[in-house]
């Protein structure tokens, strides 16, 4: 069995600027959504409380509301967590109140209202924390675009190592201006997903990298848009079987991982899904116009070290 | 050609033997169990307290699965969670006669199944976090400032009290923000005060100006003596938590240091989070009272305890009457540490009071020779009398001995409950977790399940588009997650909800390197190679470009390891190990199974999936054609 049994190199160059044009709006999109709206930030990193609580039968949120206003949080939010049975609350930092006795004290009265009730999950989390992880996390990111563009500039070139982050922080923004558009919520899981697709989508890039270079060696009377196109065309196959079966991997934690891992997943999904088109058909294009040519990269270039039993 | 040395295959053999044993463990299940280890410094865990727990077990009539002993403690094991709790109930009362004072901790716990020929090789199951088993996180935040200015306070007192008794005249000592500003007008004064302090304070930084008339003597703390009072601290704050959630009888408690000022506090299956916030935000204290020997004992004993007194028992000897006047509070108390009297040699505890402590301990203790004085550890409103010693002289300067009946052991005890009888700053709850224990079993079949499906749809993608060599790569990733289960479980890293689903992550990236090289030896048959020499060339070119894509992977790993925290941390171990086993499969177990079906003889095909299909009709295949034909 083959998927792609494509006879031509496809002239993805020709193209290019329809493919950074697609690109640009959606990444202005995103950019829009995430000034306008901006991020719907879990209780990790804005503090507050939030608790998971289970009925025996279907909850019924008014009363719920009903009893968190008369406490004195007429600005929690009361919603469905997976089921009709479960509940999560999320209570805002309140100044003045001891956090600490804040979920008994829900606890008690929701008892009050319905002794059945289960509590499941509480998690509260100070100003003080919320801050800090947010730091930590733009912190990360920044390691991380430095360590790839760094990589990147080492095995290949700058002008690879500029466009591959440009193509992945572009995924980057995508995922964050999804997460923006339909307000799902952003948690520490879903910052270790961005920073794992981006990891993940460089793939991409250097395997496309890997033939462009390749292609300049062998094919020395092509022009430089023929070499890329015939790089990509022929890395396609392996591009999407590899990140098909990823995906296949994240649907099922999407259908099967409970609400738990959901925007995990999803944020997974979306990022692996943008990673296939901006490695390939924004980080080619890039390239190309930043003026890459044979020179760059024919020098004596030595091939890695092909030692199979150097990992263990 | 295609064949690996011998060592090679029976290095990958080692390995996944190795990778069976250590995952084996993670199937054996769990058994309830009680888990009961000495609070005490002075009892041990040892043979006769598996004898004690063997002997009550047999007189209550339980039956256990086994008992074993370790460094904890003694674990006994149980059928049923029926019979778990009635254990537990028998043990508690006969181990702890005395309920409102426990000598041992007698918890629920959880044990492995694993047998023990595994558990001698260290092969234990993963460790599982909070999320996935239930229980309580926290993290507590010292009040650093208050530590500093509680230390500055009870220095300021004590100098008040030493330049009176050497009769240095000053125009006042006070704690300005973090320094002690002394004002003298003398200089003679000055000078005076000037090698008092030098002498005294070392741990202060000294700087004397002089403005019109007077001069001012501005004390800050070294930088060292700073830290040095902020780890202390939290060393403090440890201890007495550490006191403090032996009472709660949680079987594996996690007290951990985090940071310079922060604590972590994990409580597993613990549910009762009210109690547990209780007492890790109690305080308590230490007073020192008269004891009041004139009063009729016999008559407080048969119930009728003179006014004004209370009826106490100290600590391993008789009943005495203490005054319900206070004298010292345990405010006044600067350090308490274990250590020798000077004269005699016996064990001794040195309490240090400050200044205004001081003062109220001499006069009291002129006014008192030959009585008895009680120190008593008030907690929750129940005291207890530590010691009480008879006071032989007066006592000054405000560095109290307390001598007579202790062994070492029992001195370190005493001065280590003055010590962490208090917290030694007050401290915040910034962080909590609650998990129930329904949630955290659902969080473990859910990762699974998720993690199995997904593997399954690869699984069958892979047989069906790559035949033989998809069946090679699927047993590839097989490998990769035995090695990973068995690496989580050698290192007995915590296992986290994220952590399974960066499980599932792994296996999904990790089909790349076995996509790339499948696809590379079919480009190469395609091309013309030999079955051998495409096998050969596809490992050998695909491997550069595995490499370089699991370095990028492994560069957001290590981000995320280096600044995530909690539940991310967990994420990042997991996938960075998962990088690192997923190289191993997927590029030297696959080939040594592909050496294995195919290296050494002639062949003819290779079963890949279809590789012919260019030649039945239309033009040459593109792929690496040195002149590409123009796009239709």
């Amino acid at each position: 069995m083959e998927f792609f049994r494509i006879r031509r190199d496809i002239p993805f160059m020709r193209h290019a600027l329809v493919f950074n044009i697609i690109s640009l709006v959606t990444f202005l999109l995103a950019v829009v959504s995430l000034a306008t709206r901006g991020l719907h930030f879990s209780v990790e990193f804005t503090g507050g409380t939030v608790m998971e609580v289970s009925y025996p039968q279907a909850a019924e949120l008014d009363k719920i509301r009903g009893t968190l206003d008369r406490l004195g949080f007429p600005d929690a939010s009361v919603q469905n967590f997976g089921t009709s049975h479960d509940v999560l609350l999320r209570l805002p930092l309140k100044e003045g109140v001891s956090t600490a006795q804040l979920s008994e004290k829900v606890m008690t009265a929701l008892r009050g209202e319905g002794p059945e009730v289960e509590l499941r999950r509480v998690e509260f989390v100070g100003p003080q924390v919320g801050k800090e992880l947010a730091t930590d996390g733009a912190l990360a990111l920044v390691l991380v675009i430095v360590g790839i563009m760094i990589w990147l500039s080492i095995r290949f070139e700058w002008r690879f190592a500029v466009s591959g982050i440009i193509a992945n922080l572009h995924d980057v923004v995508i995922i964050l201006g999804f997460f923006s558009f339909f307000q799902w919520e952003f948690s520490l899981p879903v910052l270790a997903a961005v920073l794992a697709v981006l990891g993940y989508s460089v793939n991409e890039s250097v395997v496309v990298f890997d033939r462009i270079r390749e292609n300049f060696r062998k094919m020395r009377k092509a022009t430089v848009p023929q070499i890329i196109d015939n790089a990509i065309t022929s890395t396609m196959s392996r591009t999407m079987i590899t990140h098909g079966s990823t995906e296949l991997m994240v649907v099922s934690m999407l259908l099967f991982g409970g609400p738990a891992l959901h925007y995990f997943a999803l944020a997974l999904f979306i990022g692996i899904l943008f990673g296939v088109y901006s490695s390939v058909l924004v980080a080619a294009p890039l390239v190309m116009w930043l003026g890459v040519s044979r020179s760059n990269l024919i020098k004596p270039e030595k091939k890695p070290d092909t030692t199979g039993g150097a990992t263990v | 050609m295609n064949r690996y040395p011998l060592w090679k295959n029976v290095l990958i053999a080692i390995t996944i033997v190795v990778g069976v044993i250590y995952t084996l463990p993670n199937f054996f299940g769990e058994a309830p169990a009680v888990q009961i280890s000495p609070v005490k410094a002075t009892l041990k865990s040892d043979a006769a307290l598996l004898a004690r727990v063997q002997e009550v077990l047999k007189g209550g009539g339980i039956a256990s699965e086994g008992i074993q002993l370790d460094n904890v403690g003694v674990k006994a094991r149980f059928k049923d969670t029926d019979v778990q709790i009635k254990a537990k109930d028998l043990l508690n009362r006969a181990l702890n006669p005395d309920q409102t004072d426990p000598s041992y901790i007698v918890a629920l716990n959880l044990l492995s199944n694993t047998p023990r020929w595994l558990i001698a090789l260290r092969a234990l199951p993963m460790y599982l976090g909070l999320d996935l088993r239930g229980g309580v996180h926290f993290l507590l935040e010292v009040d650093m400032k208050a530590a500093i200015t509680k230390r500055l306070d009870g220095v300021a007192t004590e100098l008040r009290t030493q330049m009176r008794d050497r009769s240095i005249r000053h125009g006042g000592i006070a704690r300005e923000g973090n320094a002690i500003v002394l004002r003298i007008r003398d200089p003679e004064a000055l000078d005076k005060a000037e090698r008092l302090l030098k002498d005294t304070q070392t741990d202060f930084d000294l700087a004397t100006a002089t403005d019109g008339g007077e001069s001012k003597i501005r004390m800050t703390l070294k930088p060292e003596a700073l830290r040095r009072t902020q780890e202390g601290a939290v060393r403090q704050n440890i201890t007495t938590l550490h006191n403090r959630i032996n009472e709660l009888g949680v079987a594996e408690p996690v007290i951990q240091q985090q940071g310079a000022e922060r604590i972590v506090v994990q409580l597993p299956g613990v549910q009762d989070t009210a109690k547990a916030k209780d007492i890790l935000g109690r305080t308590a204290s230490l007073e020192v009272r008269m004891v009041d020997d004139d009063a009729d004992l016999s008559a407080a004993l048969a119930g009728n305890v003179p006014f004004g007194t209370e009826l106490f028992t100290e600590r391993g000897g008789s009943p005495l009457l203490v005054k319900k006047q206070v004298v010292l509070t345990g405010d006044r108390l600067t350090d308490a540490q274990a250590g020798f009297d000077g004269q005699t040699s016996e064990p001794a505890v040195h309490l240090t009071l400050d200044g205004a402590g001081a003062r109220i301990f001499q006069q009291v203790t002129r006014e008192n020779v030959g009585k008895r004085m009680a120190i008593l550890l008030i907690e929750k409103g129940k005291g207890e009398v530590v010691t009480a010693p008879v006071i032989r002289q007066e006592i000054g300067g405000g560095r109290v001995q307390i001598s007579g009946r202790m062994t070492t052991t029992e001195a370190n005890d005493v001065a280590l409950l003055l010590r962490a009888g208090s917290l030694a700053a007050p401290m915040e709850i910034i962080e909590e977790r609650t998990i129930g224990p329904s949630l955290g079993a659902e969080n473990i079949r859910k990762g699974f399940y998720s993690t199995l499906y997904g593997f399954l749809a690869i699984a069958v993608f892979m047989c069906l588009y790559y035949s033989v060599f998809g069946v090679v790569s699927v047993v590839a990733l097989a490998v990769n997650v035995l090695l990973l289960v068995a690496l989580l479980s050698m290192l007995q890293a915590t296992l986290t909800l994220p952590g399974i689903a960066a499980i599932a992550l792994a296996l999904g990236m990790a089909i790349d390197a076995n996509v790339l090289i499948n696809e590379r030896i079919r480009e190469e048959v395609r091309n013309g190679a030999s079955p051998q020499a495409a096998i050969n060339i596809g490992y050998e070119r695909a491997f550069g470009t595995i490499l370089d894509s699991n370095v990028t992977s492994l560069i957001a790993g290590v981000a995320l390891l280096i600044f995530g925290s909690g539940p991310v941390r967990g994420f990042a171990v997991v996938h960075c190990l998962g990088i690192v086993t997923s190289m191993f499969s997927s590029v030297v177990v696959s080939r040594a199974l592909v050496n294995l079906i195919y290296g050494g003889r002639k062949v003819k095909k290779l079963a890949i999936g279809d590789t012919d299909w260019h030649k039945r009709a239309g033009p040459p295949p593109p792929t690496n054609n040195p002149a590409p034909t123009a796009a239709p």
